[in-house]
């Protein structure tokens, strides 16, 4: 699914990823994990396609990153701190406008059925714009799977929510997870990481410093695993 | 040293220690603005009619030509930029910039003070002067561009598109003011060519070349000190890293 | 085709994001409204030499109001890093730039349609010229500098002050087109036996249009680029 190879990322004079190898396998569900400013965001948007590498190899469902951007797009549904969503629009006119640009079929059907699956039928034509954290994260949600992706990138979707929008996010990606989706999770929450993942990875100063499933699914068992590892720092 | 590395993978090599090839430039660009210094004032003809105010004409065309050329160099550094992802073109554009930007400020003030004694104007749109206008502002808004917040290679690249633009902009610009203004505006404009004699052409010409020259030199000179700026910076980043962890 | 349509989509959204938040086309439109009065104010409307401006007011009055849409067409996208949603989406960036260019060439228009004949009717001003070839001309000035001013938000759309900013990116790189669009209008306007003058003024905006919005859809890729 993915395959990434000395992947390095510069800002200006800064180094974000310093030579990051990474493979992921189809139907992964993945933890991201690290201190801030570690660089995971900068990961997931490399992979997103949104920041172009400044060198290494990153294979996406097959593609080179430099070959097909469009196909990769395709297949790819990312969620990052910001909801991407129009204000001014309900939500959806969100889903139909971007559903529109990933030639979704059968669109409108398509959207109602996600609004209804994040609990939002009621605010269906409501402008986003009064909504709470919590709701635009689930429009949000519904937004980066649009168009059924096999390849979902989510940076700290569980931050700000309530109990309610925690459960309705985590079904969708459970739900996702059956039919197959692979999933990339940068999280700070270990509770939810060690429910949904199947795998951790954690990310330190730009690599990949330590990679391992999660054998034992309680929020204990990764805090310890993830303090070994990381120990003093943040 | 290790940690200039991969600013060299980024087409930047940091050495800036004087070399013979410096020497040379700056020696060359000196002697020959000193030979042109002598070809305007000495060598020669006073013009008839408005005397020895005539002389600034030579460094009023001399710095019109050479802005031309900085911003062509701009423009091929623009481009080879976004091609390649060089650092060190963005430092030649940058430098390049800046140097066109001051010779286009000499040729506004000089114009107008040429213009007085040539045709009892300070200014006038005609196509050549109204051309530098609009070049001096097309420079301005790049040098806009390279104040603006964030790293220096979003930087590098909104400026590089600008200066491509700005650069194709420029035989429009020229076309459409010499269009505009032999049809609406009556022509106040001697023949400046006209008047001028072997010799004038010559201390002309010369004085031209000299002054590119002088840019060559002011650009080698400018790109030594940005990769200084740009080296002391990577130290100042080192030593932050280091205390900051 | 894709591209086109994608372009489409984009433009449609914000046209109809404009008709749902009501802010910029009221905006644009008492602006221009504004500036046309206040030059009532500074130049007679009843003075015979004062129709000799008209020409040169249309311009002035369509610029500026469209630099005010302008401003807002890429700083819009920034509040949820909206733009990023295009940008992730399977849509080449020619899309993104076109729809953009539609949806603010299609709000100037609008601003205009209103605006000129407003001007003509409080400047008491007479056409009696060619109305096609004035439509053509308003169309033509329009699109050359609604297109690289569009590309040129989206540059300043990367800078803290993008409002200061535009302008002074727009106007240097527009003057071609400004020249050769003010020359026309006053061909057809107050010398309309003269038409043939204003066609080679409407070449040489056509030429300008063509190759500026050529170089904006080649560049806009780098803009996007992070
Ligand atoms: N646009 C940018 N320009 C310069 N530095 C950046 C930029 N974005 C992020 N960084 C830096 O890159 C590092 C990694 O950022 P990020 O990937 O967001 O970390 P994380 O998501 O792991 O907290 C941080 O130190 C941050 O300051
Ligand atoms: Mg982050």
């Amino acid at each position: 699914m993915i395959k990434i190879q000395k992947l390095v990322k510069k800002m200006g004079n800064k180094m974000i990823l310093r030579n990051l190898d990474l493979e992921v396998k189809n139907g992964e569900t993945i933890a991201v994990l690290g201190p801030n400013g570690a660089g995971k965001s900068t990961l997931l948007k490399v992979i997103a396609t949104l920041y172009k590498p400044t060198s290494g190899k990153v294979m996406i469902h097959g593609i080179d990153l430099n070959e097909n951007l469009n196909k990769i797009r395709e297949k790819t549904g990312y969620l990052p701190h910001a909801s991407l969503l129009y204000e001014h629009f309900s939500p959806l006119e969100n889903l139909e406008f971007f559903g529109k640009l990933y030639g979704v079929k059968d669109l409108e059907k398509r959207s109602k059925e996600l609004i209804k699956q994040v609990g939002l039928a009621f605010f269906m034509n409501e402008p986003v714009k009064g909504f709470s954290r919590g709701m635009i994260q689930r429009v949000a949600i519904a937004r980066a799977i649009i168009h059924n992706p096999l390849l979902l990138l989510l940076d700290e979707p569980h931050t700000g929510l309530d109990q309610k929008a925690v459960g309705i996010l985590n079904d969708v990606v459970e739900t996702n997870k059956q039919k197959g989706m692979t999933t990339l999770m940068v999280t700070h929450d270990f509770k939810q990481a060690a429910t949904l993942c199947d795998r951790a990875i954690i990310i330190q100063r730009g690599i990949v410093s330590d990679d391992f499933p999660i054998e034992v699914r309680t929020e204990e068992w990764l805090l310890n695993k993830y303090n070994e590892k990381v120990g003093g720092e943040n | 040293m290790s940690f200039f590395k991969n600013e060299e993978e980024l087409g930047l090599n940091l050495n800036t220690r004087t070399t013979l090839v410096n020497h040379i430039v700056y020696g060359i660009a000196f002697a020959m603005i000193l030979v042109s210094a002598y070809l305007i004032f000495i060598y020669s003809n006073i013009e008839k009619t408005m005397g020895a105010v005539q002389k600034i004409f030579y460094v009023h065309v001399g710095t019109a030509w050479n802005a031309l050329l900085a911003f062509g160099v701009v423009f091929v550094c623009s481009i080879l930029y976004l091609a390649t992802k060089k650092r060190i073109y963005d430092v030649y554009a940058t430098v390049a910039a800046e140097i066109g930007v001051v010779f286009i400020i000499i040729v506004m003030l000089t114009g107008p003070i040429w213009a007085r004694s040539a045709w009892n104007v300070w200014w006038s749109w005609e196509p050549k002067l109204t051309s530098a206008l609009i070049l001096f502002f097309i420079y301005i808004a790049y040098t806009m561009i390279r104040f603006m917040d964030g790293s220096w290679d979003k930087k590098a690249r909104l400026c590089a598109v600008f200066g491509i633009i700005g650069f194709i902009d420029v035989p429009i610009v020229y076309f459409a003011s010499e269009w505009w203004g032999s049809k609406f505006h009556p022509t106040v404009v001697g023949q400046e060519g006209g008047g001028l004699e072997g010799n004038m052409v010559f201390a002309l010409v010369f004085t031209v070349f000299a002054f590119s020259f002088f840019l060559t030199a002011l650009i080698h000179k400018g790109v030594r000190i940005e990769k200084a700026r740009i080296e002391l910076q990577h130290m100042k980043d080192k030593i932050a890293e280091k205390i900051g962890r | 085709m894709s591209i086109l349509r994608n372009a489409l989509t984009i433009a449609g959204k914000d046209l109809r994001a404009e008709r749902k938040s009501k802010q910029v086309l009221p905006t644009m439109l008492v602006f221009a409204v504004l500036v046309i009065v206040v030059f009532s104010f500074a130049f007679d409307p009843d003075k015979e030499s004062t129709k000799a401006l008209i020409p040169g007011l249309i311009w002035i009055v369509s610029i500026f109001s469209a630099i005010l849409g302008l401003n807002r067409s890429f700083i819009s996208e920034l509040k949820n890093d909206n733009i990023q949603g295009m940008i992730i989406a399977p849509v080449n960036s020619i899309s993104i730039f076109l729809g953009k260019f539609f949806a603010n060439f299609v709000m100037i228009l609008i601003v205009q349609a209103i605006a000129i004949p407003m001007l003509f009717l409080l400047f008491d001003y007479q056409f009696n010229g060619s109305l096609p070839w004035l439509l053509l001309t308003i169309f033509t000035g329009t699109f050359g500098f609604v297109g690289i001013g569009s590309f040129l938000s989206a540059i300043a759309s990367n800078s803290g002050i993008s409002e200061m900013l535009l302008p002074l990116l727009l106007f240097p790189i527009a003057t071609p087109a400004l020249i050769g669009i003010v020359s026309a209008t006053k061909i057809i306007l107050r010398h309309p036996d003269q038409i043939e003058k204003a066609y080679g003024w409407l070449q040489l905006v056509g030429g300008y249009d063509i190759i500026f919005f050529g170089i904006c859809i080649v560049l806009f890729d780098y803009i996007l680029e992070v």
